[in-house]
């Protein structure tokens, strides 16, 4: 990992502190009005806004251009890249372009599948996968060489991060796949929505023994459930997500009305575990199409942005 | 093998409705043991066609042919004859068998059949599945005989996505997780700790997006 912080959600976890993210959607057009909203909403309450790049294979506004337009209103966005749209040349190319740009985080994955997208008649890409990507990164950052080995004038310093899937199948083999993502450079982890916190703290703890959690910061991702609706397209339509029974019980038993209050107290019950937690180091609030709901959360939370104060 | 399956009748009629004089011209192999094109696929296909075109009532000759393999000139010159005396051959074998048409027979129409699919082998009755992408640069070796490249829908290198669940993947439960089946295999074989290793990026140099491959045996030319 880098010595000198190169972002501010690097600083916040070297120090120590509870690091606080939340997700922003681009638009699907060329409106940077409609993230300058999400940009009012989320600025001040978190560390950093993960940026998402043509999420569930729908097309929409570049994550660099997004990016862009939150760090103009001071805040600092985490871009996210995935393998699946661009081949190994234009991976580096826009890597150097962000950072050209003042972009210093970046979450690198793989993408979700084009046939979840608005455009499943598209040919995938996957030249390189999520691993070889932030090896790609790390290598650029730590040895200032692109993958080819040429020296690059003026060497991307990213603060890297990955995902990991604490509920995909095989258990074991995703824990090895996370010291996989360590090896390659991860500095952090996001993960999946936790709902089942059971399989997550069994999850945590394999990472534990396996001395993983020394080497790298894992923010647990948490999204509100806002309705009957939501939370059974969660449970069955999602890919990689594992809502159990007993939270779509108590969604299914909340009065009418009152459901989406049940949400917000399902996640805050469920950020205020994995702050027990040993090797939580934060949380990655998800609150998709909900980004005004995340100050409110933040604050019931009890979490404050910015370094710990010891 | 090469797995085949007929274009959409429709399709199939709107791209020879011009020609008044057709040859369908089977393939004797691969096309043939997945019922998509041999010497009975043939007969029935231009029992269809006859059918179709008495009841639009346009006049059309439909000619048969199988030969053993499509794919090569020599058994393409025993049937120059029928393909000389008709305004179009309408192959029933892949998109090799149609090509190898084109190429020997400059001045003939050539339409495709068949969907040229994938190079897979039957794995129950009546059920095909592709095993190989042909990428060039085997890699089956480092992954217990099961090949990423073609059974991830990601094609990753470095262990499944986080869509891998219940053993199937994440876009259909009709497709078994690729690396399910390689971690599967791994495990009987007791080499799992071979997947702690990054596999580094592959060298696609050898696959496509490179024109026409070809491969050069001096040891073997004339």
């Amino acid at each position: 990992m880098n010595p000198e912080p190169q972002s501010g959600l690097q600083r916040v976890l070297s120090e120590g502190g509870f690091a606080v993210t939340a997700e922003c959607g681009p638009p699907r057009g060329g409106n940077a009005e409609v993230i300058r909203d999400k940009g009012r909403w989320l600025k001040g309450c978190v560390d950093a806004v993960n940026v998402t790049d043509n999420q569930t294979a729908i097309v929409r506004m570049s994550s660099i251009a997004a990016c862009v337009h939150l760090q103009q209103m001071g805040l600092e966005p985490v871009m996210q890249m995935v393998t699946r749209d661009r081949n190994r040349i234009a991976l580096q190319s826009d890597i150097m372009g962000a950072y050209s740009l003042g972009i210093r985080n970046i979450l690198c994955l793989s993408g979700d599948h084009q046939t979840f997208g608005s455009q499943p008649d598209a040919m995938n890409v996957f030249d390189i996968d999520s691993i070889n990507l932030l090896r790609a990164v790390q290598t650029m950052r730590d040895e200032g060489r692109d993958m080819s080995g040429y020296e690059l004038d003026g060497p991307p310093r990213m603060f890297i991060g990955a995902v990991a899937n604490p509920f995909a199948d095989p258990l074991d083999y995703h824990v090895i796949r996370l010291a996989k993502k360590i090896e390659a450079g991860a500095d952090f982890i996001q993960t999946q929505c936790v709902y089942n916190l059971e399989r997550f703290k069994e999850w945590m703890r394999l990472a534990r023994e396996e001395g993983l959690t020394d080497r790298v910061h894992i923010l647990a991702g948490v999204t509100p459930l806002r309705s009957l609706r939501m939370t059974q397209h969660m449970a069955s339509k999602v890919a990689g997500m594992d809502v159990p029974d007993s939270v779509r019980k108590r969604m299914a038993g909340a009065p009418r009305g009152k459901v989406a209050e049940e949400g917000t107290r399902i996640c805050l019950e469920t950020i205020a575990e994995l702050r027990q937690i040993e090797g939580v180091h934060g949380v990655h609030i998800m609150a998709i199409g909900g980004e005004e709901k995340v100050s409110e959360i933040v604050e019931a939370a009890g979490l404050t942005p910015g370094p710990a104060v010891a | 093998m090469i797995v085949g399956e007929q274009k959409p009748l429709d399709e199939i009629r709107d791209q020879i409705s011009p020609f008044k004089k057709v040859l369908i011209l089977g393939c004797g192999t691969c096309v043939t043991v997945c019922f998509a094109g041999g010497e009975k696929e043939v007969g029935v296909m231009a029992s269809t066609l006859r059918m179709a075109g008495a009841v639009s009532g346009q006049e059309k000759e439909f000619l048969e042919a199988t030969v053993k393999r499509q794919c090569e000139w020599e058994f393409l010159d025993q049937v120059a004859e029928q393909i000389a005396s008709v305004d179009a051959v309408l192959s029933l074998g892949c998109g090799i068998g149609v090509q190898a048409i084109a190429e020997r027979f400059p001045k003939v129409r050539v339409y495709p059949g068949l969907n040229t699919s994938f190079l897979g082998m039957p794995v129950e009755q009546g059920v095909w599945s592709a095993r190989c992408a042909a990428c060039g640069d085997c890699v089956l070796g480092r992954f217990a005989g099961v090949c990423p490249i073609v059974r991830c829908s990601k094609s990753l290198l470095n262990g499944p996505c986080g869509g891998s669940h219940d053993g199937v993947c994440e876009i259909s439960p009709d497709i078994p997780c690729g690396w399910q089946l390689i971690y599967d295999r791994l495990e009987v074989l007791g080499l799992l700790d071979t997947l702690e290793e990054i596999v580094p990026p592959k060298d696609w140099s050898a696959g496509m997006g490179r024109g026409g491959r070809s491969i050069v045996r001096e040891d073997l030319k004339i």
